[in-house]
């Protein structure tokens, strides 16, 4: 069983009104919210919640891309994954990832998946997710009903450029060059790993199967609800003849671990309670465009992640209820170990996409989860899979081969205890206002 | 009466409301598509030949993944006038198919006798934004399009199923219309008409609702500035929806100038 530790980036103090007060926690959502200030620490903070998961044993740090947004802050994931690259060194950097028919040309995710795998010492999973509905359409002006056929083409693009041996021409309905011929060209040979996020299009699970890539499903409905759309993959796998090996497939679960079940609620049920009502909370014409998903998957009756459908499906849950329709997994080292085995278990996943900071959750909260998984939780689950193969993990240099970041010393050091304390303190403080 | 015309180049099936007899005309629908049967265009039909096809990927009419742009939609359109023996005709569009109405009468200056565009799509202007009506929801619908979004017209065109599978259907319906409309509206409904509608030789009648808030009559300019031989008529206590609002005066209008 492997372990990612996914962060989302929220702003973290939307005011408590929001909801009330505004439509949409996306694409329109009035910018005076945004305290750069604010911003500043936030990133910061995440930045060192995924360094510390590193230390703690994480075997991937997950990062993804989304747009004008209050929900997850990085327009481009891979500004953190490079970030991440130099103090992290033992989890693969899993940039899950970019929306690559957003991009002109799209053979810029090749180049930068390229400098990143290269930086990191072949630590990357590249993924490849056609964006949502808010970001590609609505934020970034593509047409819904053509977007998937030029995602398909920037995949194309993209495998083709990192595969081939000498220059070459395309000759894409998007995409048009002359010369291309990718430098630099990324550690893993032919290419990193693939993951291909998904919320439940039927068409994705074609795809991954047909080009042996991992399909991570990424839902915040949990893994009861999630099961549906897993036994749709593994049906897929199976008519298709294709190895049922859990590794290849991926998903997103918030999971929370206190000292008791009682400690959980009290720790995280306001945090949940954010991420659920603010984070998610997209104006519903945003959700869906016309077009953007097929008529093969609304028939399909797959529920969209956001918008009134997902919303009133969500519309007055309690802690209590989120656990039991498994939301969440959270409570005790203990409950914790029991039902995320269920879980996994039922949805034969390998890789578990985990969500450990929530909406408006402090940095020690964070850390004090991710300290109580790592040490009473990841070591229990290690054993669950393992008569499989993982295929979908890097395949990185060798420790002793990897470059170490040289020292840098500071005449005088500002990051004191103290100091960064106050600075900290006064993060809350500003934004409490 | 209802028939399916099937293009010779084999791509496009189409479902068609055929009306009377006469002049052809030939009316190019707006975003939302045809419904079942069209009252003002059946009025129409008692002084021309009225040919109104769904547009590729609204009803039953195929072929939508042959249509990229507006190049694509010009060519269908004069393969089908070809096709109809009316390489000629009285053009009349409205919102989107006012737009495509245009760009017909633009790419080949022989194709309209006559041009009428009703509340066209096809331009931007900074000032006056047009409401994003991809991201509008069915409750807010009725008041973008109607002068009067309580009235029965309104309210018919408007009318949310209660009934889950018909819910499902009309979702799924407005869907593939919307999708198709995008091609050549989404993000915004600019796709080089200001480049191109100088050509434009048809004597042409622009007819606005004057209380349309989805493309406001402020629009209108944007035609009549470049359209040499063209006019404005503005509808009296009319949305977006003219026909259904004002069908009378509305008919009246394109009769006259059509037969004037």
């Amino acid at each position: 069983m492997k372990f990612t530790w996914f962060h989302l980036m929220p702003y973290r103090f939307l005011p408590a009104d929001f909801k009330e007060k505004y439509r949409s926690v996306w694409v329109d959502i009035p910018r005076d919210l945004y305290d750069p200030k604010v911003g500043h620490r936030l990133y910061n903070d995440y930045l060192d919640q995924l360094e510390y998961a590193d230390a703690m044993g994480f075997d991937g740090l997950g990062v993804n891309e989304h747009h004008q947004n209050a929900y997850g802050l990085m327009p481009s994931p891979n500004i953190m994954a490079a970030a991440l690259s130099r103090r992290t060194r033992n989890a693969s950097l899993v940039v899950l990832g970019n929306s690559i028919a957003l991009y002109n040309p799209p053979i810029r995710v090749a180049e930068e998946s390229a400098m990143l795998d290269v930086i990191s010492g072949g630590r990357l999973v590249a993924g490849f997710p056609v964006g949502t509905s808010m970001d590609t359409n609505f934020c970034y002006g593509e047409i819904p009903a053509t977007i998937r056929e030029k995602y398909y083409e920037a995949h194309d693009l993209i495998i083709k450029a990192w595969k081939e041996k000498d220059v070459f021409s395309f000759n894409g309905k998007y995409t048009k060059l002359r010369y291309v011929n990718l430098w630099p060209k990324p550690i893993q040979q032919p290419h990193p790993p693939i993951w291909i996020p998904g919320g439940g299009s039927v068409e994705t699970y074609d795809f991954c199967a047909d080009h042996d890539y991992q399909y991570s499903f990424l839902s915040y409905f949990g893994y009861i609800a999630g099961k549906k759309v897993a036994d749709g993959y593994w049906e897929v796998m199976a008519k298709k003849k294709k190895e049922l090996n859990p590794y290849s497939l991926g998903f997103a679960q918030v999971v929370a671990v206190s000292e008791t079940d009682e400690q959980a609620e009290k720790d995280y049920a306001p945090h949940m309670d954010y991420f659920y009502n603010r984070c998610l909370h997209v104006y519903n014409g945003f959700a869906d465009a016309p077009g953007y998903r097929t008529v093969r998957t609304i028939k399909a009756g797959i529920l969209g992640q956001v918008g009134d459908r997902a919303a009133l499906q969500r519309e007055g849950l309690k802690w209590k209820d989120f656990i039991e329709q498994g939301y969440v997994i959270a409570g005790s080292p203990k409950t914790v170990r029991e039902r995320l085995r269920e879980a996994m278990k039922s949805l034969n996943c390998g890789h578990l996409m985990m969500l450990m900071q929530i909406g408006s959750m402090p940095p020690e909260l964070v850390r004090k989860s991710t300290n109580l998984f790592a040490t009473e939780v990841m070591p229990h689950m290690r054993d669950l899979w393992s008569n499989f193969e993982d295929k979908w993990s890097p395949k990185r240099m060798p420790q002793n081969e990897i470059a170490m970041p040289a020292p840098v010393h500071f005449q005088k050091t500002e990051v004191n205890g103290k100091a960064r304390a106050a600075a900290a303190a006064s993060t809350e403080v500003r934004s409490a206002k | 009466m209802n028939t399916t015309q099937k293009l010779l180049n084999g791509k496009f099936s189409l479902e068609m409301q055929v009306y009377g007899s006469g002049e052809p005309l030939l009316f190019m629908h707006g975003a939302g598509g045809l419904m079942p049967v069209e009252p003002f265009l059946e009025e129409l039909g008692k002084n021309f030949k009225v040919y109104a096809p769904q547009f590729p990927g609204y009803g039953e009419s195929t072929g939508n993944e042959y249509i990229d742009d507006i190049a694509d939609a010009v060519l269908f359109y004069h393969e089908l006038m070809d096709e109809l023996g009316i390489p000629t005709a009285n053009i009349v569009g409205h919102s989107m198919g006012g737009m495509l109405a245009a760009e017909v009468a633009a790419f080949d200056v022989h194709r309209a006798r006559k041009l009428v565009l009703i509340a066209p799509a096809g331009f931007w202007i900074d000032e006056v934004p047009i409401p994003d009506f991809f991201a509008a929801q069915l409750t807010e619908i009725a008041p973008l399009l109607f002068h009067d979004p309580n009235s029965r017209a309104a309210q018919m065109m408007t009318a949310i199923p209660t009934d889950f599978k018909a819910l499902e259907t009309m979702y799924v319906e407005r869907v593939k219309r919307l999708a198709t409309a995008s091609k050549f509206l989404w993000p915004i409904p600019d796709r080089g008409l200001k480049k191109r509608a100088y050509r434009i030789q048809a004597p042409t009648l622009l007819l606005w609702g004057d209380d349309d808030k989805l493309i406001p009559p402020a629009y209108a300019k944007e035609f009549t500035s470049r359209i040499k031989n063209s006019k404005l008529e503005l509808i009296k206590n009319a949305g977006h929806m003219v026909m259904y609002e004002q069908q009378e005066a509305l008919v009246g209008a394109i009769r006259k100038f059509l037969k004037g």
